[in-house]
């Protein structure tokens, strides 16, 4: 739309806006508007992440989805795909990656050894990373190809959809002021 | 010059000091005594022209005395030769380093300290290479459980015991052939 200059601005009603009004809840919008930028903070520790990377890319090409702006900084990203084996000297610069990022964040653990630790049920190896932090998504896969990622990245879009992160705010503070 | 001229050639050398030899399809392994294994690596490396080292790993003989071995795997620039070099270390003992020999001794030195922690003497940097400083177990000996052992340094790392549940990764110590040592090898009825 262009802006009309200032001498013609009127005050009047103007009935071509209508069109352009949608009528909705302030969770649906904003989340509507997250679900469709998601910034994914690549977490890549072994053979998923190659998987991660090929999603990316042309043949997979998750920018279909509004996903594709990897940030390699967590304070730019909302997010955490875990792909692959955090073994415990990885864990606790996992866990800080995650606490560097601004809410609202999400995590994906993708692949077996995110999940469970997979085939290493080792001395070295978290036994999945939902031990230290909250996953949203658990991809299973050893590792998952592709379309099985963007098939966990939708399911996390739907989850977001169904957020009230507005409404709980509000009753939070309806509550406060009561 | 061949790998078994030289074995012959260290027997000449060092008699005793070299416990045994062994040629197995072409692969010559010399098993030395602790105490001259520095001057033996060192004839190799300076008379022979072993210039390379290409593995240093160890072995825990777990309920054997002296316990630990030392495997050292060495070749010449060309690779037209190889040597294998073996020997004996006890719980308390320490090995001589070998990183003024070969400068790529240094980490295979520190990733047998870390995981069988065998300590070495003369070593510029011995240190774990793997696991973090302050870890208190040696993972690779064999009385360390495979589910491993829980530990907590703050702020740097901590261990949990991974659940095995009896699954196919357990093996079980005593059995008399492979098939009753390890699970997966077994015959399903």
């Amino acid at each position: 739309m262009v802006s009309p200059s200032p001498s013609t601005l009127h005050t009047a009603y103007d009935s071509k806006i209508e069109g352009n009004v949608i009528i909705t809840r302030v969770d649906a919008a904003i989340n509507w508007m997250r679900k469709n930028s998601l910034w994914p903070m690549p977490m890549g520790l072994a053979c998923c992440a190659i998987e991660l990377m090929a999603t990316a890319s042309s043949r997979f090409d998750i920018s279909r989805f509004g996903m594709e702006v990897m940030r390699f900084s967590p304070r730019q990203a909302d997010v955490l795909i875990v792909s692959g084996t955090v073994t415990y000297k990885m864990a606790l610069a996992v866990k800080r990656v995650w606490d560097q990022m601004p809410e609202p964040k999400w995590c994906i653990a993708m692949g077996a050894c995110a999940s469970s630790g997979g085939m290493y049920r080792s001395y070295a190896v978290l036994q999945g990373i939902d031990k230290l932090i909250p996953v949203d998504v658990y991809i299973s896969g050893c590792p998952p190809r592709p379309e099985a990622l963007i098939e966990g990245l939708m399911k996390l879009q739907t989850k977001i959809e169904g957020e009230h992160s507005t409404m709980d705010q509000k009753r939070t503070f309806i509550d406060e002021i009561a | 010059m061949s790998a078994a001229a030289d074995v012959t050639k260290l027997r000449e050398t060092f008699g005793e000091k070299i416990w045994e030899t062994l040629e197995f399809r072409g692969e010559q392994t010399v098993r030395v005594e602790l105490g001259s294994l520095h001057d033996i690596l060192a004839k190799c490396r300076n008379d022979l022209a072993y210039e390379m080292i290409l593995d240093i790993s160890s072995l825990d003989h777990f309920g054997d005395d002296p316990r630990f071995e030392m495997v050292y795997e060495i070749a010449t620039l060309d690779d037209s030769k190889h040597l294998r070099i073996k020997a004996k270390v006890g719980e308390d003992e320490k090995v001589p380093s070998v990183t003024d020999l070969w400068a790529g001794a240094d980490w295979h030195e520190r990733e047998v300290w870390d995981m069988m922690g065998i300590p070495f003497s003369g070593h510029p940097n011995l240190k774990r290479i793997l696991m973090w400083e302050g870890y208190p177990y040696f993972p690779l000996r064999k009385d360390f459980p495979l589910a491993g052992r829980p530990t907590d340094m703050p702020d740097v790392a901590f261990t949990g015991v991974a659940p095995l549940e009896g699954g196919p990764f357990v093996t079980s110590a005593g059995g008399e052939d492979v098939a009753r040592r390890e699970p997966r090898a077994q015959v399903v009825k």
